[in-house]
């Protein structure tokens, strides 16, 4: 019963969000911000992470499989595929869900309670579309950007890896990176992040969206955001991998 | 003038406001008092169109808003100006950015025309030097006084504040009142007024509605808030002691 309310509110609100803009000009100039602070500003921390799991990926795999019948390219290969496949993207959204996701519910739950978003209403502004649509629309666009440096950080950290590791050699290394390459898989997890970005956002948005109350309020309205947003990112992961991967 | 004729108002089966008639007269303060949580806020969203009401009539210089169409209510939405209870100022932006942004949603003045403006509404406020700094770096009054600046930027006909000196100090609150007495009068404006401070209703009670559990209880001015026999409004204008000392003092 609540889960039906919630999502008919989260679709009234989402019907807000992408009703037509009130001035295109400032929406682009909204979202080249929020391209800059969602997008850019989490450029380094995805860089930190990616590189260590990628790095970490190598080690083990190269750990784990020392077999004489195991090709020596399969460090390379595996690396390469889990991170393609599910560390730049799946991994990565469910750590932006984190930072993002209640920078967002905490930003707009303020905006709520102090109301600010009374404010813009009164003045016929539609403060769903001018706040959110800005937000989901940056991180649409910039996490595929996002994925594709998580990538090429995470496999690199792999190949600083391999420089540690005894067993493995970089020529080895390298030979499975390109070995039986799919550029589908790349494709696929770019679709993924496009819809977990749209996820974070617009999750995050709702509970920070109808907040009632005060500051305690927010604080728990933007956990609950980031817990759901993860929830919905690994269904949607699950869900996505049957259709593109079966 | 706005007419307000038989406004109800429901949150589930909880009947907030019972039928409310009030006329909100030009030129002058009309204040709103009552108790924490009989109804204030809710009424005064109600009439500016941010709560959809159940039943009756707010007539804007005769124009039921309630009953308007997209583009006339977008066009009655520019005649109004709103203080809200903690100034609503938008955080991101600055001080004139603030005060700005109505123009932006409702004007085309160019840029000079919109500086112009900026300058007089702040001007008029008593703020100077501060157009370039954020919310969070100006003082509670100060945000006040730049909220009301905002409220003005168009040159509104209606006016409305939500207790516009809470949690300021006694002169501050008394200084931010004469201000909306006189822009009310400078400009004729129809201006409402919600508020539970005694010194405002002094200050600037001009014609008062009390409220009590969401209806209409007494209606007045200052001068006959003190000698009415209403035991509710008794008991609220004379919880301080302050007030019943006053009032020992006259009889
Ligand atoms: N959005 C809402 N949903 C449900 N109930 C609400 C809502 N807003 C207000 N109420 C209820 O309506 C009643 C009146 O609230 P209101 O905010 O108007 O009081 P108030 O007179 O402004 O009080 P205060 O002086 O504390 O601001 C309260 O019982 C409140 O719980
Ligand atoms: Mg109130």
């Amino acid at each position: 019963m609540k889960l039906l309310f919630h999502i008919g509110q989260f679709g009234i609100l989402m019907k807000r969000v992408f009703s037509k803009p009130d001035n295109h000009k400032v929406l682009f100039r909204n979202m080249l911000k929020e391209m800059d602070k969602l997008g850019l500003g989490s450029i380094s921390i995805i860089m930190i992470i990616t590189f260590f799991m990628g790095a970490v990926v190598a080690i083990q795999t190269a750990l784990n499989l020392e077999s004489p019948f195991v090709p020596d390219k399969i460090v390379g290969f595996t690396t390469r595929d889990s991170i393609i496949l599910e560390f730049s993207s799946t991994v990565t959204a469910v750590i932006l869900a984190g930072i993002i996701g209640s920078n967002i519910s905490s930003e707009i739950g303020n905006m709520r309670i102090s109301e600010q978003l009374d404010a813009m209403e009164i003045m016929g502004v539609n403060s769903a579309g001018s706040i959110i649509l800005p937000k989901i629309l940056a991180l649409f666009i910039m996490m595929p950007f996002l994925v594709i440096i998580a990538m090429v950080v995470g496999i690199s950290g792999g190949f600083f890896a391999t420089l540690s590791v005894d067993s493995v050699s970089v020529q080895n290394y390298i030979e499975g990176l390109q070995w039986d390459f799919m550029p589908y898989k790349v494709f696929y997890s770019l679709i993924k992040s496009n819809v977990f970005a749209i996820i974070i956002t617009s999750v995050s948005s709702y509970h920070g969206f109808f907040v009632k109350g005060g500051a305690l309020e927010v604080g728990k309205a933007s956990t609950r955001g980031v817990i759901y947003s993860i929830i919905l990112i690994l269904m949607a992961n699950l869900f996505i991998t049957y259709l593109m991967l079966t | 003038m706005i007419e307000v004729i038989g406004l109800n108002k429901t949150f589930g089966n909880k009947h907030v406001l019972q039928g409310i008639d009030f006329t909100i007269n030009k030129g002058m303060c009309n204040l709103v008092i009552g108790q924490s949580g009989s109804g204030k806020s809710v009424f005064l969203k109600s009439v500016v169109g941010l709560h959809p009401v159940d039943q009756g009539q707010i007539l804007y210089d005769g124009r039921d808003l309630t009953k308007l169409k997209h583009n006339q209510l977008k066009a009655l939405r520019k005649e109004i100006g709103m203080v809200f209870q903690g100034g609503a100022l938008f955080n991101s932006s600055t001080v004139e950015e603030n005060i700005k942004y109505p123009m932006d949603v409702f004007t085309k003045w160019s840029k000079k025309e919109k500086q112009d403006r900026i300058d007089f509404c702040l001007d008029r406020v008593n703020i100077q030097n501060s157009n370039h700094l954020y919310p969070s770096e100006i003082s509670g009054g100060m945000q006040k006084r730049v909220a009301i600046a905002r409220a003005i930027a168009l040159n509104p006909k209606y006016l409305f504040f939500d207790e516009p000196n809470s949690g300021l100090d006694p002169v501050t609150a008394i200084v931010i009142d004469d201000l909306i007495q006189e822009i009310t009068k400078e400009f004729n404006i129809t201006t409402m007024v919600i508020t539970h401070d005694m010194n405002s209703v002094m200050e600037i009670g001009e014609n008062i509605m009390f409220v009590y559990q969401g209806n209409k209880w007494w209606e007045g001015n200052k001068s006959m808030i003190f000698k009415t026999d209403n035991t509710e409004l008794n008991n609220f204008v004379f919880a301080s002691d302050l007030f019943k000392a006053i009032k020992t003092q006259v009889s």
